[in-house]
């Protein structure tokens, strides 16, 4: 296990070089001058060059990303172009709104995606099984900024019962959440339904059933918690999905998130900024996947022979 | 002689001309003091420091948390003397005296002085600050050491007493008092800024009407009232808090219901006619000019628009009051570089109207009656795209067959800096003006040295005899000579009109709306120099 462990923290470290080099060398290819973007128009030529010079941008794009990577091993991720502030400080602002989102959206996709999945199988080959399996269809294709916005509109708007966008209490966040949590929902329908008919033809659910036992004790004590392990085991992964889909729900709903922020300094080319939520997302989904794959054989004995 | 000007003269002299303004240069009587109001923006606030915040959204923040020698009467283009309470200037334009007011004082508490002024200029000036505006300094004495790091501080600004300020020119500066109301030039405490650096932005500490009360990034910023700001009886309101994050249409949506007094991204496009077609909300709607003009620049550089009869002709195909309809009538045709509400705009002059068999002939006088192929770059950002599209079809009319560049705004900039963008369509980047004045319609984006690899003046028109023409009329300082260099300014760009390097299309307007408890003039809302609203003069009813 521990080789194991050592062999993806490497492979995790690769990876993060792998994306730092990557968005820096995408990053200086773009066809606009950040320099231009701070300086405004009515900057001399002079002024523009002292900006250039003193932020380093004169330099070559290797020596440029040396210093970043340097700064990155001492934990200076640089400071925003255009707000003058330390990039860390500004994510560490926001890390705890985007997490809180994330932790949010996992409930409201396993809540939702698990009910209907079990709810389907129970009633495989009828309308209602027929009409959710569509309905999770929907909700895997439909675009964030739609669902957030039709949320928005019905439960906010009309009926009042949350909130119009902002962010501090529970409140605020159940529409962005269940916005977020929507394509994982309609995924966990489906995968819950189907683990759910596996289980259910499984012999020692119908030795339980010969057995007498009553057909809602079967499925809560026997058939649903082996149902579920193989969806819990993928939770880890979410936060991958996540990491886009915050850029649009937290603009949408005014989350004060690192989704917001860096759809911000995109507009504005507030390069460090880029970086630093590219490496941070970068990090999260790296952990992620690796606390994913650590915590499954836990979960699901039949992974972890699989490893051995 | 030299030129005195008393605060109070000011006043009286803006009393005579200046009516509606007048309620707003004086504390108001209907005023209600206290109270707090809710402002939304979609952006975060970038940076408080006056030397370096240069947006629209944090323009007036700054605006209301320090303040510079120069001033505007609420609601006007109109200069009034600010920290200063009065100054002179010398015969030949060379050197200004500025007499600060007594006991004006920092948040921090301590008296504001004249070696404050000199520091503050000096910072701005200073390479270390990186100051986006250190070019409006460049008249100062001093100016070409300090910029170059040389020398430490302008050598032209002198601390003559602890009330007194001499600045010596190198040339004389029309410009110059306007430069002193900008926010670069504001007034900024040497220990505040020592203490926090580089991120003195985030903890502003200046002389204005509020102060820097609560930052949450990304979500909240609230500016209460400073009880010892050195108008009496302003401002008006207790706090001031802008809430961040939020997007325009969920914005307007928490104005209906109470929740917010301004939204300040304005009414979304979206949503403007459902908003006008509603006489409740309609009545709540503030509608004023602002300093800018969108235009189209032609590349004077490149074929086809080296021909001057092309670019003429392109001039005379844009239907402006179908591409004018299309922004729900937010805006006003164009016809010459200046906005209407700039003075030096000539108001006798018509423009080159919309004639498509003229601008046919052109073309043909241009020996391009086969057509031509180009491209028209804009930016991606609705209703961008589709003004180009408008565009592209009335140039097809005169057979210039424009391939349409949508594109981000930083990439827009680049080609236009570059000069690999034959057209570009100015919108969401047009210019809006820094100060009231003609001259900042003219450096960056039609001189030579905007021109330059880089530069604003995407048009890459650059007209010699023009920029000694603009620099002559800069050069003519003080009230008797006013008259004289708003016509030679007003010459100037009729004689780039008559280059035609742009086709200026339209002068938007500005449409604020507000919640019903909101109160003063309306002007207060369509400030020209305070954008969304002049926070420092309004107030609420309940």
């Amino acid at each position: 296990m521990a080789a194991y462990l050592l062999r993806r923290l490497f492979q995790a470290a690769l990876i993060l070089l792998g994306v730092s080099i990557i968005t820096f060398g995408l990053l200086y290819v773009l066809p606009a001058d950040p320099v231009r973007q701070i300086a405004g128009r009515s900057a001399t030529a002079e002024v523009v060059e002292n900006i250039r010079r003193q932020l380093g941008l004169d330099q070559p794009v290797w020596v440029q990303y040396g210093r970043y990577l340097w700064g990155l091993l001492h934990g200076d991720m640089g400071r925003s172009y255009l707000q003058r502030t330390e990039v860390a400080t500004l994510i560490a602002a926001r890390l705890p709104a985007t997490l809180q989102l994330m932790v949010g959206a996992i409930l409201a996709e396993l809540t939702i995606g698990l009910t209907l999945g079990v709810i389907a199988a129970l009633n495989r080959g009828r309308p209602l099984d027929t009409g959710l399996m569509v309905s999770s269809f929907v909700a895997v294709s439909a675009p964030q900024f739609v669902v957030a916005l039709l949320l928005l509109y019905v439960f906010a708007v009309k009926l009042g019962w949350f909130p119009i966008g902002g962010y501090g209490t529970l409140d605020h966040l159940v529409l962005p959440s269940v916005t977020l949590g929507i394509m994982g929902a309609g995924w966990y329908s489906r995968m819950m339904r189907s683990s759910m008919l596996d289980v259910l033809r499984a012999d020692y659910i119908r030795t339980a059933r010969a057995k007498g036992l009553s057909r809602m004790r079967v499925i809560l004590r026997h058939a649903l918690p082996n149902a579920i392990l193989p969806i819990v085991a993928m939770i880890g992964m979410d936060i991958g999905i996540f990491m886009g889909g915050v850029v649009v729900v937290e603009s949408v709903f005014g989350w004060p998130g690192i989704g917001q922020l860096a759809w911000q300094a995109i507009q504005r080319v507030d390069i460090p900024i880029i970086m630093g939520v590219t490496i941070t997302s970068a990090v999260a989904i790296v952990l992620g996947n690796l606390l994913a794959d650590l915590i499954a054989p836990f979960i699901d004995p039949r992974i972890k022979l699989r490893l051995n | 002689m030299k030129t005195w000007l008393m605060s109070s003269a000011l006043a009286l002299s803006l009393a005579a001309f200046a009516a509606p303004a007048l309620a707003q240069s004086a504390p108001d009587p209907d005023a209600k003091p206290g109270g707090d109001i809710v402002i939304t923006y979609k952006d975060d606030v970038a940076t408080l420091d006056p030397a370096i915040g240069y947006d629209w959204q944090n323009w007036s923040m700054i605006k209301s948390i320090f303040d510079g020698l120069m001033d505007y009467v609420p609601g006007t283009t109109d200069l009034r003397p600010g920290l200063a309470e009065s100054y002179e200037m010398s015969d030949d334009g060379l050197a200004y005296t500025f007499h600060l007011r007594p006991g004006v004082k920092f948040h921090n508490g301590r008296e504001m002085t004249a070696d404050d002024v000199k520091y503050s200029l000096d910072r701005v000036t200073d390479p270390a600050t990186q100051s986006p505006g250190a070019g409006f300094f460049g008249s100062i004495k001093g100016y070409d050491e300090a910029a170059s790091g040389a020398a430490k501080g302008l050598a032209g600004v002198t601390a003559v007493d602890p009330k007194t300020v001499k600045i010596e020119l190198t040339r004389p500066d029309a410009t110059f008092l306007h430069v002193m109301a900008l926010n670069f030039s504001y007034v900024v405490p040497k220990e505040a800024v020592e203490e926090h650096g580089a991120d003195f932005g985030k903890h502003p500490v200046g002389t204005g009407a509020f102060r820097m009360a609560e930052w949450t990034i990304g979500q909240r910023l609230v500016l209460e009232k400073n009880p010892d700001f050195w108008t009496p009886g302003i401002p008006y309101l207790d706090r001031v808090t802008f809430e961040i994050g939020q997007e325009p249409v969920v914005a307007l949506l928490r104005l209906q219901k109470g929740e917010v007094d301004i939204p300040g991204d304005g009414i979304p496009p979206a949503k403007f006619q459902e908003v006008m077609n509603d006489p409740e909300q309609k009545a709540r709607v503030v509608e004023g000019g602002q300093l800018q003009t969108g235009y189209v620049t032609m590349n004077v550089t490149t074929p086809p628009f080296d021909k001057p009869e092309v670019r003429r002709a392109v001039n005379m195909a844009l239907n402006k009051d179908r591409i004018v309809q299309m922004i729900n009538n937010r805006a006003v045709p164009a016809n010459q570089p200046l906005p209407p509400s700039m003075p030096g705009y000539t108001t006798d002059y018509k423009g080159y109207g919309y004639d498509v068999e003229g601008a046919k002939k052109l073309m043909a006088d241009a020996g391009l009656s086969g057509g031509v192929d180009t491209q028209l770059f804009a930016m991606n950002t609705d209703p961008n795209p589709r003004i180009a599209q408008a565009i592209q079809q009335d140039l097809a009319a005169i057979g210039i067959r424009a391939e349409i560049k949508a594109l981000a705004q930083a990439n827009v900039i680049e080609a236009g800096g570059n000069g690999s963008a034959p057209m570009i369509w100015s919108g969401g980047m047009a210019w809006i003006a820094d100060f009231p004045d003609p001259s900042n319609f003219y450096g960056p984006i039609l001189s030579c040295s905007g021109a330059e690899a880089g530069g604003w003046n995407w048009a890459k028109y650059c007209n010699a005899e023009l920029d000694a023409a603009a620099a002559k009329a800069d050069s003519m300082v003080g009230e008797a000579a006013k008259d004289a260099r708003l016509k030679a300014w007003s010459d100037v760009y009729m004689k780039v009109m008559e280059d035609a390097p742009w086709a200026p299309v339209f002068n938007e307007q500005r449409f604020t709306m507000k919640s019903p408890r909101m109160g003063g003039a309306d002007a207060l809302y369509v400030d020209p120099v305070s954008i969304p609203i002049n926070y420092d003069y309004v107030y609420v009813n309940q």
